[in-house]
C-alpha cells in the first residue's frame, strides 16, 4: 500500500487518548517509550477514520523522541496501518488456504457482488473499503470476515450477502458462526466436556 | 479417547464465564501461593519431569528453556515474554485460551515468571485479536485487584505484572526475535543468534519466550504433577494438546487431546470424520502450514505427536490439522500457502525475499500447467536453495509446503502440465 499523497491536516490526541497514553507509557521500562509506537499508532488510526496520514506519524515520532523515519518504518511494515483513507466499513476477508478449502471464493464472490468493488477498493459514497488479508486465525470456523473488532465466521454465499445487507441496512450483525453452530465446538454439539454444557446452548446440524 | 478428569482446557468452547468466579471454580488461582513456595529449581524440575515440549511448534523442552535464564542478575532484569501472535494458518487453539480461559495463562505466566525469576511478563497479542485482547485486558484487571498479581502477588512476596501488547498484522512477529523487535517498537525483523534471547532478549535483558499454550498448561501440572502430564501420550512425547481441525470434515473444530491419538481417530472422533468418509481423504497437513503434507496412506497410521510425525518427514507443528478431500486442486491449495509467505516475507534476507516471490510465480503456472517438466526439479532446487539458508524459519516455512506437494503428488503435478501441453498444443 503506497502511501496517499494529499495529506490530512495536523493531528493531536484527543484529551481522552491523551489520558490513555500515560497508562501506555508505564507499561515499558523507563527511557523505553518507543514501545508504545504500535499502540500509538493503532489508536491514532482509530481517532483518524481508519487510517495513519503523514501528520499522524510525525506526531507519534515527536511524542516518543524518534526520527520521522523510524515511525514511517513500522508504520508501513504491519498490514493494520491504512495509509490511505478507507471507507466508514472495512470489511476484511480470509483467503488463506484453510477459508479456501471451506468456500472463501463464493465469500469473496458475495462480497464483490453486494458492494460492487474489488479488494482494496471503497465504494464511492466512502461507506464501504474491502480488504483481502492474510489468515485470520480462526481456521476451524473458516471461512472468514473480520469486521470492527470481530470475527463473522463459517460464511457461505447466502450468509455473506445477508451480511452486507444487513449493514447497509443498518442492521448490526451478530459476530461468530453464522450458520448456528456453538463457537469452536463441532457442530450438532461437543464431542468432550459434555457435564459442562449450559442449558441453553443450541448447537446447529440436524444432531 | 482422553478423559475430561485429564482435560486442562475445561472452558475451551466457553461454555461458561471466562472471568475470575467461572475460572475460580474451574479450580485456577487454588493455592498459588503454595506452588511459588515451593522454590525455582523445585518448579523447574518439575516442568522438566513433565515432558512438555513447546506448543508454539518447535517442541523444545519447556522446563529446560526456562533453566538457561540466568539464576543471579548482573543487573539487568529477566523477562517473560509470552507468544500470543497466533498466525500459522490453520492455527486457532492460543485464541481459545484467551478469549475463554484467560486466567490459566495470566497464572502460568506468574508461576513460570517466578521460576525463571522475571520481573514481569509481556503478552504480545496478534493485532487482529482485538475482542480476544480485551478479555485478557479485564481479566488481568480482574487478577490486579484481587492481588493475584502486582506487589506480593498472591501473598507470595514476590512483585509481578503481566502487560498485553497488540500486535498490527505481521506473520513474522510469531518468530521469537522478530516478536521482541516488534516489542521494542521497531519493524518485526528476525535477529541474527546468537545472542539467544535467554542472554540478551527484549530491551536487553534475559528474555524467554514462551507460547500460550505452553504457559497455560503450567498451573494444571504443578497441581496435578509432572508426572499426571507424562503418565499422558507417549515417552518423550506427553501429555495433552489442543488440536485445530480444519478444511475438508464434516465438523471442522478445536479439541483438546492426548498426545500421540491416531490422526484418524482425532478426525472420525472429533471432527465427524473426512467429508465423503475415509476413503475420500486426499492428504492432510498434520502441524499448521509449514509443515509438509501426508498422503491417505499415510495418514492411515501415524499417530499425533512429535517423533511420529517427524518419521514421516512432516512435524507435529502446532498441531493444527488441515484436511483436504479428493475433490481439493492440490496444486492451487500449495499456491496459496506460498502466496502467504511470499506476502510475510520481512525481506531482511535475499534467499527468501526473493525466492518465496519466485517460487509463488512457479506455483502460479503449475497450477494452471504452464510449465516445463523439468521446472518441476528446478523449483525443488530452489527451496533447497532457501532452506537453511536465511536468518529465520519463514524461508523454511515457504520452502517445505511444495517440497512436501512435490514428494507426495509429483505425477499430479506433471499430469497437469501434460494435460496444459496437450490442450494448447498447435
Amino acid at each position: 500500500m503506497s502511501i496517499a499523497v494529499k495529506d490530512s491536516e495536523e493531528f493531536v490526541f484527543s484529551p481522552e487518548n491523551l489520558a490513555w497514553t500515560e497508562g501506555q507509557l508505564k507499561k515499558y521500562p523507563k527511557n523505553r517509550q518507543m514501545s508504545c509506537v504500535m499502540p500509538f499508532l493503532q489508536r491514532a488510526q482509530e481517532q483518524n477514520h481508519g487510517w495513519v496520514s503523514i501528520p499522524i506519524m510525525e506526531y507519534i515520532a515527536d511524542f516518543l523522541d524518534m526520527p520521522y523515519i523510524r515511525v514511517h518504518e513500522v508504520a508501513s511494515f504491519y498490514s493494520m496501518y491504512n495509509l490511505k483513507p478507507v471507507g466508514k466499513h472495512v470489511i476484511e476477508v480470509c483467503t488463506t488456504t484453510p477459508c479456501w478449502l471451506r468456500g472463501s471464493d463464493d465469500v469473496v464472490r458475495a462480497c464483490k457482488d453486494e458492494l460492487g468493488i474489488g479488494f482494496g477498493e471503497t465504494t464511492n459514497d466512502g461507506e464501504y473499503t474491502l480488504l483481502e488479508v492474510e489468515c485470520a486465525g480462526a481456521c476451524v470456523n473458516a471461512p472468514v470476515i473480520a469486521y470492527k473488532e470481530q470475527y463473522y465466521e463459517d460464511l457461505d454465499d447466502v450468509s455473506t450477502r445477508k451480511f452486507i445487507k444487513d449493514l447497509k441496512a443498518g442492521v448490526s450483525p451478530k459476530p461468530g458462526p453464522q450458520n448456528g453452530r456453538f463457537k469452536s465446538c463441532p457442530m450438532g454439539g461437543p464431542t468432550s466436556l459434555k457435564d459442562m454444557v449450559p442449558n441453553d446452548a443450541t448447537f446447529g446440524g440436524d444432531k | 479417547m482422553l478423559k475430561d478428569k485429564d482435560r486442562i482446557f475445561t472452558n475451551l468452547y466457553g461454555f461458561e464465564s471466562p472471568f475470575l468466579e467461572g475460572a475460580i471454580k474451574r479450580g485456577d488461582w487454588d493455592g498459588t501461593k503454595e506452588i511459588i513456595g515451593r522454590g525455582h529449581d523445585s518448579l523447574i524440575n518439575e516442568m522438566k519431569e513433565s515432558g512438555l515440549r513447546g506448543r508454539g511448534g518447535a517442541g523444545f523442552p519447556t522446563g529446560l528453556k526456562w533453566s538457561f535464564m540466568p539464576k543471579e542478575s548482573d543487573g539487568r532484569p529477566s523477562y517473560l515474554v509470552i507468544n500470543a501472535d497466533e498466525s500459522e494458518p490453520g492455527t486457532c487453539k492460543d485464541r481459545e485460551i484467551m478469549r475463554h480461559d484467560p486466567h490459566k495463562l495470566i497464572e502460568g505466566c506468574l508461576i513460570a515468571g517466578f521460576a525463571m525469576r522475571a520481573i514481569s511478563a509481556y503478552i504480545y497479542i496478534r493485532g487482529e485479536f482485538v475482542y480476544e485482547a480485551s478479555v485478557l485486558e479485564k481479566a488481568l484487571e480482574e487478577a490486579r485487584s484481587a492481588g493475584f498479581l502486582g506487589k506480593d502477588a498472591c501473598g507470595s512476596g514476590y512483585d509481578f505484572d503481566i502487560f498485553v501488547h497488540r500486535g498490527a498484522g505481521a506473520y513474522i512477529c510469531g518468530e521469537e526475535t522478530a516478536l521482541l523487535e516488534s516489542l521494542e517498537g521497531k519493524k518485526g525483523q528476525p535477529r541474527l543468534k546468537p545472542p539467544f534471547p535467554a542472554n540478551v532478549g527484549v530491551f536487553g535483558c534475559p528474555t524467554t519466550v514462551n507460547n500460550v499454550e505452553s504457559i497455560a498448561v503450567v498451573p494444571t501440572i504443578l497441581r496435578k504433577g509432572g508426572a499426571w502430564f507424562a503418565g499422558l501420550g507417549r515417552e518423550n512425547n506427553t501429555g495433552t494438546k489442543l488440536f485445530c481441525i480444519s478444511g475438508h470434515v464434516n465438523n471442522p473444530c478445536n479439541v483438546e487431546e492426548e498426545m500421540g491419538i491416531p490422526l484418524k481417530e482425532l478426525i472420525e472422533k472429533h471432527a465427524g470424520g473426512v467429508r465423503g468418509g475415509w476413503d475420500n481423504l486426499l492428504a492432510v497437513i498434520p502441524g499448521g502450514s509449514s509443515v509438509h503434507m501426508i498422503p491417505k496412506s499415510v495418514c492411515d497410521n501415524v499417530l499425533m505427536d512429535f517423533d511420529s510425525l517427524r518419521a514421516e518427514g512432516t512435524g507435529l507443528g502446532t498441531a493444527a490439522v488441515i484436511v483436504m478431500d479428493k475433490s481439493t486442486d492440490l496444486i492451487r491449495a500449495i499456491t496459496r500457502l506460498s502466496e502467504f509467505y511470499k506476502h510475510e516475507s520481512c525481506g531482511q534476507c535475499t534467499p527468501c525475499r526473493e525466492g518465496t516471490g519466485w517460487m509463488w510465480r512457479v506455483m502460479e503456472r503449475l497450477c494452471k500447467g504452464e510449465a516445463e517438466i523439468e521446472e518441476i526439479d528446478m523449483l525443488l532446487d530452489v527451496t533447497k536453495q532457501i532452506e537453511g539458508h536465511t536468518i529465520c524459519a519463514l524461508g523454511d516455512a515457504a520452502a517445505w509446503p511444495i517440497q512436501g506437494l512435490i514428494r507426495h503428488f509429483r505425477p499430479e503435478v506433471e499430469a497437469r502440465i501434460l494435460e496444459y501441453k496437450k490442450n494448447n498444443a498447435a
